[in-house]
């Protein structure tokens, strides 16, 4: 591997390879364009049978027309989007982290118990709970509100669990410094523990604010009312019923993306650690 | 002193027991261990026991009765709930529709992931910006991309990108998804799939292709090993752990296909009667219109048993080929 193969075939080899990412690349980016374009098109050049992949001409007031039309709630369901999604994040953060914590650093009898009844949910396929879960929910009366969207994805073991891996691996002459200094475990974790993990945290952090931004089963069963709709739903709702301008529902879906876009383009390393460690399970 | 290694806490145990400390102290553990255990874990493995424990079991409960409409039955069915889902053709067909699905969709993303990770990996120019590329769809929801592909790439109109692309060579506009024969929108659906779904596993697979030692490699080129035979040899064995991990969660993954179907082929609230996955067909019956908790439940009490049953076929069928 070290040495440069300067072969004619090595060349056509790389030849071929470029050519295949080139053209990947391409067709990986044309669904992007078309959002752009179709947000930025009138609807009569939309529809019309002539195909531009330059729009004959261009229209930013699509996206001033969204938040004005009253048939699309874009404004009510960006904030519930927002305030689901940190609330989401921040409460995964605080419980997880707390919990493996607990689970890898105090010693107690039943702790080995207490990790298999958290990782046996593992082994559940969190679309099977869902029935279950929307009976639960229905139950307590709270459907259509924001606190059935949000408490019932608090508690997400496979962040737990990669927490406690984590901590397991953090070393352990520093907390003992800490304890020795009469902090307690609260102490060391908060002032210690805490302010050395914020890595991780930002992968777990970003992985979990994705997944919520862009969740759609839980908030179509639970979000019922309009004035609970995530901006998935939102965007939905109207793309099944096909009830509003096809241009005003690209511009809606561009600016649904465009927070995650900016955490991609600003986080990614964040964002790729954060899928490393899910997908893998903290290998 | 120190967060306490596990053997001296036995000790501390043993001593506690011994001298028969009050009850209050002996909860609270040596500092205060068991105590400080439970305000770290406490308020997790509560929500966990409310929001996923209590809602399976009961929904177990709920299979043997008949619960329309509530969830404090008093109708006990025994297992009529049971044998009414394996007898509803429509049940069957979506574990059918499911099969067809993974079956397709799991090689293939497996594959394509595979193929970009190998081709980003052995890139030097521009390698960041072909990992990104091929990484951003991992920002788009099932919705968004369902609203690109239905309504602008495969849009069944002359104005549709495909429908353009053919209408150049002189073909007529295809209805790619109000057709059955052929099953066009098999192939909206699983594009859009594959193109949400490649760059998370090309990221798996690009990091366990780092971890790769390179000393093998060294070691193999000096043993005149050609490019080839060091694929062979060590690159594939190598990921074994990886390709393992991505199959299963590619399988549970296209168990759990949901939102695709739902935003591709409902129009105006009806979703057509074929092309529906396990979930989309338990969202209809318990609820839809229906709100049948009893058949409901006992539909998730049997795909449960569905995917842990595959997955387990999966693992041992993996572990055996592992041997040689």
């Amino acid at each position: 591997m070290a040495v440069v193969d300067r072969s004619p075939r090595a060349r056509v080899a790389t030849a071929i390879r470029y050519a295949a990412l080139i053209l990947g690349a391409i067709l990986f980016l044309i669904p992007f364009y078309l959002l752009l374009r179709n947000a930025l098109m009138s609807e009569r050049d939309l529809g019309s049978p002539q195909w531009y992949w330059v729009p004959p001409s261009w229209h930013p007031e699509n996206f001033t027309a969204i938040f004005n039309d009253p048939a699309l709630p874009m404004a009510r369901s960006l904030v519930n989007s927002v305030a689901i999604a940190i609330v989401q994040t921040l409460g995964v953060l605080i419980l997880s982290g707390l919990a493996g914590y607990g689970l890898a650093r105090i010693p107690y009898r039943w702790s080995n118990a207490v990790f298999y009844l958290i990782t046996a949910t593992l082994l559940i396929p969190a679309a099977v709970t869902f029935v279950p879960s929307f009976v639960l929910v229905s139950t307590l009366g709270w459907i259509s509100t924001l606190r059935g969207l949000i408490i019932p994805g608090l508690f997400q073991a496979l962040a737990t669990f990669l927490f406690r891996q984590f901590f397991l691996g953090f070393p352990k002459e520093i907390e003992e410094a800490a304890f020795l200094d009469g902090l307690g475990y609260w102490g060391t974790f908060w002032r210690v523990v805490v302010p050395n993990s914020y890595g991780f945290a930002a992968a777990i952090g970003t992985i979990t604010f994705i997944g919520s931004w862009n969740a759609f089963l839980w908030p179509l069963v639970i979000g019922r009312e309009q004035t609970t709709w995530t901006v998935q739903i939102a965007l939905s709702t109207f793309l099944t019923a096909q009830s509003v301008d096809l241009s005003h529902l690209f511009a809606a879906a561009l600016v649904a993306i465009a927070p995650l876009l900016l955490m991609f383009l600003f986080l990614q390393r964040w964002i790729v650690e954060g899928v490393e460690r899910t997908g893998m399970g903290g290998d | 002193m120190t967060a306490t290694p596990a053997g001296t806490d036995v000790a501390a145990r043993a001593v506690t027991a011994a001298t028969r400390a009050p009850l209050g102290q002996r909860l609270r553990g040596r500092q205060n261990q068991n105590l400080w255990f439970w305000v770290f874990v406490g308020p997790f493995v509560i929500g966990l026991i409310v929001f996923i424990y209590i809602p399976i079991l009961w929904s177990i409960y709920l299979s043997f009765f008949e619960a329309v409409n509530t969830v404090t039955p008093s109708k006990f069915v025994g297992v009529g709930n049971y044998l009414d889902m394996m007898r509803d053709s429509a049940f069957r067909s979506s574990l059918w529709t499911f099969i067809v699905f993974a079956a397709f969709i799991v090689p293939t993303t497996f594959a394509l992931s595979l193929l970009t990770a190998f081709l980003v990996a052995r890139t030097k120019v521009m390698q960041t910006f072909f990992r990104s590329v091929f990484f951003l769809p991992t920002a788009c929801s099932y919705v968004v991309a369902a609203l690109i592909w239905k309504m602008s790439i495969f849009a069944g109109v002359p104005s549709g990108m495909v429908n353009a692309a053919i209408g150049v060579v002189g073909h007529d506009a295809i209805p790619f998804l109000s057709v059955t024969k052929p099953p066009w929108y098999w192939l909206v659906i699983v594009t859009a799939r594959l193109w949400l779904q490649v760059g998370f596993y090309m990221i798996l697979f690009l990091a366990a292709l780092q971890r790769i030692s390179p000393t093998l490699y060294e070691a193999a080129s000096i043993d005149g090993a050609n490019a080839w035979q060091q694929f062979r040899y060590i690159t594939l064995p190598q990921l074994r752990p990886t390709s393992a991990a991505v199959l299963l969660l590619l399988l549970i993954n296209a168990f759990q296909a949901f939102d695709e179907f739902f935003n591709i082929l409902s129009t105006f609230g009806q979703y057509p009667p074929y092309a529906r996955p396990p979930l989309v067909y338990l969202y209809y019956v318990a609820l839809g219109q229906g709100q049948d908790f009893g058949h409901g439940s006992a539909g998730a009490v049997i795909l449960t048993l569905v995917i842990a049953l595959s997955a387990l076929v999966f693992n041992r069928f993996f572990s055996l080929r592992g041997e040689d």
